[in-house]
């Protein structure tokens, strides 16, 4: 643990002098600032963050993390050749990452935010659940990564298949629902169509905030469903059960694929 | 000190170790030759633990690897490419290991004195030379004292007069008690270097033993030429 937490701190010094999580940070700053001034304040300025989250969120933690990876594979060999263990190395770096991604939107979102106290009149509640959904995003994607980049040796495909996962998840995957659910317009495909929400954790955040925000028009077929199916609370219980789940299953698939890697 | 037994390992089809076996000897310095993908790296992480034999067993000084982790506080190692985070230091980064390690003795340092680093230790390690970078490198394989030292082409990128300070710690250290493990593919340093040699040649030990008794077996008088002959002999066989 103490090992652990060592790796993750110097890997945070060095993660945070990096120029693109300044970039990263800037930018969340300069929109969510924009937002509020210009968007009136309130739920509609929320809303559209939300956006902005779930895009962005899932792209930069992808791409930033295999970035850093594979650049840091040499230094990760001298960890290794330290008398530590690889499970102490993993859950260093993944934290030294996951950590400094999290606290640079948390801090970017929240400055505007409390600057335009004033003028916003948003419930203090749907605020928190886009910080909680913006954090779960960095870790899964962030463990994602850490998949990816266990399992892929060559950085090129590494990196192609980051920025392809995440163009399936975010752009494709509702063209593959919808699809389905013209195939089938003729069938109860509820059920079936949870489970296709459940299975993407972009999809999975989204509805999760949404609920939040009471705009049944922007939850999308699946998140219409999930109301209908569910109700309220326990939507968001089984949401955020859901996205537990997404942050823990790469995170340990990554980690197994770590501990038999050759370096 | 080091003792491997049929130790293979395969890369997809590529046989890299096959069936593998050596001893290294305890306060010598061993170097270990061998053609461009002979398997020398391959061996130094699977000595490290950094790569896993598919079959095989290696002890260090008596003791299995692969139990426990703890080994490795015996061991420096120089890899053969030093890449470090970079935006930390040098300097952060030795503070970094000795927290990591937290070694009862006080760190040997001696290298970061002789090797006069100026103020490059305190700026971020991605505007360091190449050169400057395999220094740091040399710093961290010795800091802590360990029994038995790798490196792998410790004096690739290094100027002449930092090549020689790094020798001398190299012939001290011996003097001292410590075994070391060198690859390089410049036959003459070896020949200045090496007590006993390993030749590595498709996976196997082709010879190993004195550097003495290699000139002696191929009758050269040095390891450049002894080598060759030696390959020229395995081509015939």
């Amino acid at each position: 643990m103490k090992v652990t937490a060592k790796v993750a701190g110097y890997e945070i010094r060095d993660v945070i002098r990096s120029r693109w999580l300044i970039g990263y940070t800037a930018f969340f700053l300069v929109i969510t600032d924009a937002l509020f001034r210009f968007g009136g304040g309130g739920e509609k300025a929320l809303l559209s963050l939300v956006n902005v989250v779930l895009l962005l969120i899932p792209l930069v933690a992808m791409v930033f993390s295999t970035v850093y990876l594979y650049a840091a594979r040499e230094f990760i060999e001298l960890l290794l050749a330290q008398p530590i263990k690889r499970r102490q190395v993993y859950t260093g770096l993944y934290v030294g990452l996951a950590l400094p991604l999290s606290l640079s939107f948390v801090a970017a979102v929240c400055i505007p935010f409390v600057l335009h106290r004033g003028i916003t009149n948003t419930q203090p509640g749907t605020f928190v659940a886009l910080l909680l959904a913006g954090i779960a995003l960095t870790l899964i994607f962030t463990a994602l990564a850490f998949l990816i980049v266990a399992r892929t040796e060559d950085r090129i495909r590494g990196l192609g298949l980051a920025v392809a996962s995440w163009l399936f998840l975010a752009v494709l995957y509702d063209g593959v629902v919808l699809l389905l659910i013209s195939i089938m317009a003729d069938h109860p495909i509820e059920r079936p169509l949870i489970a296709l929400m459940l299975a993407n954790p972009m999809d999975l955040a989204r509805v999760s905030l949404l609920l939040q925000f009471d705009v049944a028009a922007l939850l999308g077929y699946t998140g219409a469903v999930m109301q209908k199916f569910f109700g309220r609370s326990i939507g968001v219980a089984v949401t955020s059960l859901a996205l537990g789940v997404w942050v823990f299953a790469p995170f340990l698939a990554g980690l197994r694929a770590f501990q038999k890697k050759d370096f | 000190m080091i003792e491997a037994r049929h130790v293979t390992k395969t890369f997809g089809k590529l046989r890299v170790l096959d069936d593998l076996s050596l001893s290294i000897s305890p306060r010598r310095i061993t170097g270990l030759i061998g053609p461009n993908a002979a398997g020398k790296t391959t061996l130094a992480k699977i000595i490290l633990g950094l790569t896993k034999a598919d079959a095989g067993t290696l002890e260090i000084a008596g003791t299995a690897i692969g139990i426990d982790d703890s080994y490795r506080s015996r061991i420096g190692y120089m890899p053969q490419m030093a890449r470090f985070p970079e935006n930390l230091s040098a300097r952060e980064l030795i503070e970094m290991l000795t927290d990591l390690r937290h070694p009862e003795t006080p760190v040997d340092d001696e290298l970061v004195e002789r090797f006069d680093f100026g103020g490059a230790l305190d700026k971020p390690i991605r505007v360091l030379s190449g050169g400057t970078r395999q220094k740091v490198n040399a710093v961290i394989a010795f800091l802590f004292r360990p029994d038995l030292l790798i490196l792998d082409e410790p004096t690739a990128g290094l100027d002449p007069v930092s090549s020689g300070i790094l020798k001398d710690k190299i012939f001290a250290e011996k003097a001292a008690g410590k075994t070391f493990l060198l690859t390089s593919h410049i036959m003459s340093e070896l020949d200045e270097l090496a007590d006993d040699v390993a030749f590595i040649n498709e996976g196997k030990v082709a010879f190993s033993g004195a550097l003495t008794e290699l000139k002696r077996v191929t009758r050269q008088s040095n390891l450049e030429r002894a080598i060759a002959e030696m390959m020229k002999r395995g081509a015939a066989a």
